[in-house]
């Protein structure tokens, strides 16, 4: 004969206990059916008074103004005192995005003895980015941050994604304050150094 | 004879909108009820713009309806490489047509009088008077069993034509499955079939007028409140819906018996399902909630408990009437959509066990009680 054991069910630590009337099954079908059913008529009642009866925001038209001081929404790109962007063009934030959706082209800029290097384009791709902060981290001149806020992009529409440098500027100004822009004169300022 | 034929047309026109209707409205509130269950907006996206207007008209998301059916109708009719071509393409015709069928019975509304109603037509009518109901057939009921049997075939041939191990086994548990509740479903009935002794269905809601202890409505609900509750669990099977929806289960058998299906074949299926909640609902008022029936209203008028008598004329007699049972079916297949989207599915085996060893001993029970109440009552 063959000397396999009979099959023996495990006992799981978490097996569910059921008396009689959980087993019994109708009883606590009509005891669901009460919990949605109460939960379906409450929230009617909140729609047809004239209130929400949902927790959903209704996206693009309703915003939730709760979002965590730390989200990480939107990039804004800091400005000095005079308005012009704090960005060097150093490129370490597009080669460090892992979707690599930032593009920048540097330029020269005589007249800023400084930082004669400043971006003349400066454009993100929305559609792709992943919100991971990692350009915000490598940033080595505290150009670029993100806020709280989420960009306003939802549409049909891929090539409006992308947001460029006056938008990233202008849409909610940011100054370094740890870093004045230096004195007239093209030398840094006694504080900055 | 001419009279006969223009008022049945006139039964059929509105028969046939109140169900398509029906149909296509309850996708939308199955949305939307599922929706506002669980906290959420549910669906409201599509709308349609005015011409030459920024107009939209989303109107809570009634036309996303109308999007799905477009986009089934404009879908390609895909079809299988194997498969039996004649029963391929007669399944979704027979899960649908009875379906439609067992309305032909239902009586919708009480005794329409046209002479009264149209006073210019009187003489044409000659005084004649029509239940409001397509097929005055004394058969009534067994006309239902008889049709609903029939789309177990259409599910049946729909999985075996499809050449698919999937459509295969969902018509298996189909055939196994509606077999098995039709049993149950035909033995609540034959309780409710004592206490009446009839099969025709519009004496059946007229012995259901009037009430019983005085104030309570003489519905079946009140005779037969045990057989109520195991005929909707039944048909609720019968409609292979949550939580009986193993022919369909999406999660083991992608979507079933229909799985070969695309297009507007496949929306006959669900088109099927969503008029088969109406029927259920229809068939459930009819039988247990006393069909067209107010309590304490005749066809004269309303007769309230206190002696008082309020007299209505026959043209709001028929309108009321027409109106009660709309609004009974309607709460009813929410009820059902309420079903659906509380209770999770069987597993296959307890789904069998739920037929054969609860509600069928429970259904048998019922209908011994009921005969020797009948029994000692006579």
């Amino acid at each position: 004969m063959s000397s396999r054991k009979p099959y023996v069910r495990p006992k799981y630590w978490n097996e569910p206990e059921m008396g009689w009337w959980e087993s019994a099954y109708l009883f606590e079908v009509v005891r669901g059916l009460a919990i949605t059913g109460g939960v379906f008529l409450r929230n009617m009642a909140k729609w047809m008074s004239g209130r929400k009866g949902a927790l959903t925001a209704y996206y693009p038209e309703e915003r939730r103004a709760d979002y965590a001081a730390g989200n990480r929404g939107k990039h804004i790109l800091t400005q000095r005192p005079d308005g012009r962007p704090q960005c060097i063009a150093c490129n370490m934030c597009a080669t460090v995005c892992p979707a690599q959706v930032i593009e920048i082209d540097a330029a020269f800029d005589p007249d800023d003895a400084a930082h004669p290097k400043y971006p003349s384009r400066f454009e993100i791709d929305y559609s792709r980015c992943v919100f991971c902060g990692l350009c915000v981290e490598a940033c080595p001149e505290d150009a670029i941050r993100m806020v709280k806020e989420t960009p306003d992009l939802p549409g049909f529409d891929r090539d409006r994604m992308w947001i460029g440098k006056e938008e990233l500027l202008g849409w909610q100004p940011a100054q370094d304050v740890a870093k004045p822009y230096p004195a007239a004169g093209g030398q840094p300022s006694e504080e900055a150094r | 004879m001419k009279q006969d034929l223009a008022i049945s047309l006139l039964y059929i026109v509105y028969a046939l909108g109140l169900l398509l209707t029906l149909g296509a409205v309850l996708t939308w509130v199955e949305r939307k009820q599922a929706a506002i269950m669980s906290d959420r907006i549910g669906a409201n996206r599509a709308y349609l713009r005015i011409p030459f207007t920024q107009v939209k008209l989303i109107w809570f998301g009634l036309f996303h309806g109308m999007a799905d059916g477009l986009k089934l109708l404009l879908k390609e009719d895909f079809r299988p490489l194997a498969y039996d071509r004649l029963a391929y393409a007669l399944g979704p015709w027979l899960v649908f047509v009875p379906v439609m069928l067992v309305f032909a019975v239902v009586p919708f509304g009480g005794t329409l009088d046209p002479g009264r109603l149209f006073p210019s037509l009187a003489g044409w009518f000659g005084g004649r008077t029509y239940a409001m109901q397509i097929a005055p057939i004394d058969a009534g009921l067994l006309i239902i069993f008889a049709f609903s049997g029939i789309s177990i075939i259409g599910a049946m041939l729909a999985g075996w034509s499809s050449d698919n191990k999937f459509s295969l086994l969902g018509a298996l548990r189909a055939g196994s499955q509606l077999i098995s509740y039709e049993l149950v479903m035909g033995l609540t009935v034959l309780g409710l079939i004592l206490i009446y002794g009839t099969v025709n269905m519009v004496s059946i809601v007229e012995r259901q007028s009037g009430s019983v202890l005085g104030v309570l409505p003489a519905w079946g609900l009140i005779y037969q409140p045990f057989a109520a509750i195991l005929f909707l669990t039944a048909a609720i099977a019968e409609n292979k819906r949550i939580p009986f929806d193993l022919p369909e289960a999406e999660s083991e058998l992608i979507s079933g018996y229909f799985t070969e299906y695309s297009a507007m074949k496949q929306g006959m299926f669900m088109l099927a399902e969503f008029v088969e909640i109406a029927i259920v609902a229809a068939l459930f008022t009819t039988l247990f909630l006393g069909g067209y029936n107010l309590p304490w209203m005749t066809d004269a008028g309303f007769a309230l408990p206190g002696g008082h008598r309020i007299a209505i004329g026959h043209g709001w007699v028929v309108v009321i009437q027409l109106l009660t049972f709309l609004v009974k079916v309607l709460l009813l297949c929410s009820f059902q959509i309420l079903v659906r989207w509380t209770l999770p599915r069987f597993r296959w085996d307890q789904l069998l066990r739920f037929a054969w060893k609860f509600l069928l001993p429970l259904s048998i029970a019922n209908l011994v009680v009921t005969v020797v109440a009948v029994w000692a009552l006579t």
